[in-house]
């Protein structure tokens, strides 16, 4: 059985719509898996931020300067944790949930992907 | 050229991705994160992904394309079709950047996409073009004599043409068309141009080196149309008086060496079907998706060949040893509801066989399992039939399109088959409007 689009918004719908947090159906040859949130979130409750674009990751806004997050920072969700430049624009990227950082996951002038797990953040 | 960034899906990223193979370069597939698991992001040597599904946040950013092919260390850039094929800005960034491009300079593509100076270069290097200019107003057109075609000068490709029968008719659309024009390539020129009614469309395959050679590889017919999207393509075109075919390939490498082309391109004429007479329409900078039927009849890799030609090689050839031999056919399996006014059907293949058969090759993406995304073309398989003649090769792709199993999507398969056998497709040439006339 094909799902069309119109049936995917009308599943995103209902999860919205109650307290579940995350669904999973499997038909013949179909499988749809739903996380509420923003996805990311791990067994342990650990949240990820990820890349919201492919871009050199930096953890701080120039060389030598106080990075803008350390594991142990505490962090809200419009708090700056990095920049990812794509062609020497430097975008901002912030938090998208509460907690304290528990891992910086790449390296520095690191290339990240779209959607690579940035930091680990413990709510 | 070592190393090739492919800012591309589908059957065409992972057909570059084998002509680099065959090449013995390193290819690097930058995808978004909904194609990762595609054919051609996992055959290619790296992968990157370069954004969400909406191509609008990966396959249309020349910034990211540009950032993710110099950080995987890449050295050239062979963008595909659709999607930046022709964008003179991702090309003019990757020479910035120190990327080879392949496809031609940015200047050149800047002038084949600007369609009005298209027109006129063409008229100057003494090819015909159709009578028509750009226009302002409606009554801007009576010179031209009714029907009108209206026309995008940032467009191409078929997108956006729309028919007047008179100046009311022009009125009503000129602001509409101004509209569309603006919010799709950014540039609200229009021009219109008179209206064949049995009109072919018959295209030209040329190629240029850095050295000055311009060769053509003969033409292609891809008459069969609906809504100016080639659904059928076909190589050498069928019917046509060899002076006209002679005619159409010197103009064509005339006009592309008027321009200083470089790399492979194709342009494109419209055959009036009554009086014999050609005009120039447009040129395109990017391989077509129809190219395998010239690879087909003419035996030679096109992709290798633009990856040949963007590395500085000269073409290994003469004019005089590009021999044509059989017929070739392409159609275009697509997951679309035919019987919905041809919406898009994107899913999953539950299903996918295609035919192994003698004399027909297929250009294709898909498993059985793999994703029709909602967000892109909907474009499954390229069936290609080479043989000895044209009916042949009707009756291969007929045969391999009744042993096709394809299930979990809508296809126009149907279409496909009543097309390659109806009588006035087989009895040879037909027109631009011929397969919506016959449909409806």
């Amino acid at each position: 059985m094909p799902l069309t689009d119109d049936d995917v918004r009308e599943i995103l719908r209902i999860i919205d719509e109650t307290p579940l947090n995350e669904l999973r159906v499997e038909t013949d040859g179909f499988e749809l898996h739903v996380v509420k949130g923003g996805g990311g979130d791990s067994a342990d409750g650990v949240l990820t931020i990820e890349a919201p674009m492919l871009g050199t990751f930096y953890r701080a806004e120039s060389p030598g300067a106080k990075p803008f997050v350390e594991v142990g920072s505490r962090v809200e969700p419009d708090t700056i944790v990095c920049i990812i430049e794509v062609m020497k624009m430097m975008n901002s990227v912030p938090a998208g949930v509460s907690g304290e950082i528990v891992e910086i996951c790449p390296q520095n002038a690191e290339l990240v992907e779209f959607g690579a797990p940035l930091f680990r953040v413990q709510p | 050229m070592k190393r090739v960034f492919i800012p591309n899906r589908g059957e065409i990223a992972l057909r570059i991705v084998r002509a680099c193979r065959e090449l013995d370069l390193e290819s690097v597939v930058g995808c978004s994160d909904i194609d990762r698991d595609g054919l051609a992001a996992r055959s290619a040597d790296d992968v990157v992904t370069i954004g969400p599904g909406p191509a609008s946040q990966s396959y249309l950013r020349d910034d990211v394309i540009v950032h993710a092919a110099q950080a995987k260390k890449c050295d050239a850039i062979h963008p595909g079709y659709g999607f930046l094929s022709e964008s003179s800005r991702l090309a003019s960034r990757a020479r910035d950047s120190g990327l080879t491009w392949v496809g031609p300079p940015p200047e050149v593509m800047k002038l084949a996409g600007d369609k009005v100076r298209a027109r006129e270069e063409a008229a100057k290097a003494g090819v015909p073009v159709l009578p028509g200019h750009e226009i302002d107003s409606a009554d801007g057109a009576g010179d031209i004599g009714y029907p009108v075609l209206v026309k995008a000068a940032g467009g191409g490709g078929g997108r956006g043409i729309k028919l007047a029968r008179d100046p009311t008719e022009l009125e009503a659309q000129l602001g509409v068309a101004r509209g569309e024009a603006g919010a799709a390539f950014g540039d609200e020129r229009i021009y219109v141009e008179r209206f064949i009614a049995a009109a072919r469309h018959v295209e030209v395959q040329i190629a240029a080196d850095d050295k000055g050679h311009v060769v053509h590889l003969g033409e292609r017919d891809c008459s069969v149309q609906r809504r100016y999207q080639k659904v059928i393509e076909e190589a050498p075109a069928p019917a046509l008086p060899d002076p006209t075919r002679q005619a159409l390939r010197d103009a064509a490498v005339a006009f592309a060496s008027a321009i200083s082309y470089r790399n492979l391109g194709t342009v494109e004429f419209v055959v009036d079907a009554e009086t014999g007479d050609f005009y120039f329409l447009e040129i395109n900078c990017r391989i077509q998706v129809e190219h395998p039927v010239t690879e087909e009849v003419t035996g030679r890799d096109l992709v290798a060949m633009q990856l040949q030609i963007a590395r500085g090689k000269a073409l290994p050839f003469t004019q005089d040893e590009v021999e044509l031999e059989g017929h070739a056919i392409e159609c275009r399996l697509n997951a679309e509801d035919v019987s919905h006014g041809f919406r898009p059907s994107p899913g999953t293949l539950v299903l996918f066989s295609v035919p192994d058969l003698e004399h027909l090759r297929v250009d294709t993406h898909c498993y059985p399992g793999a994703a029709v995304p909602p967000y892109y073309d909907s474009l499954l398989a390229k069936l290609i039939a080479h043989c000895h003649d044209r009916e042949q090769a009707i009756e291969v792709l007929l045969e391999a399109l009744e042993d096709l199993d394809v299930e979990g999507v809508e296809t126009n398969r149907a279409l496909l088959v009543s097309v390659l056998g109806h009588p006035d497709f087989k009895a040879g040439a037909v027109t631009t409007d011929w397969l919506e006339r016959v449909m409806a």
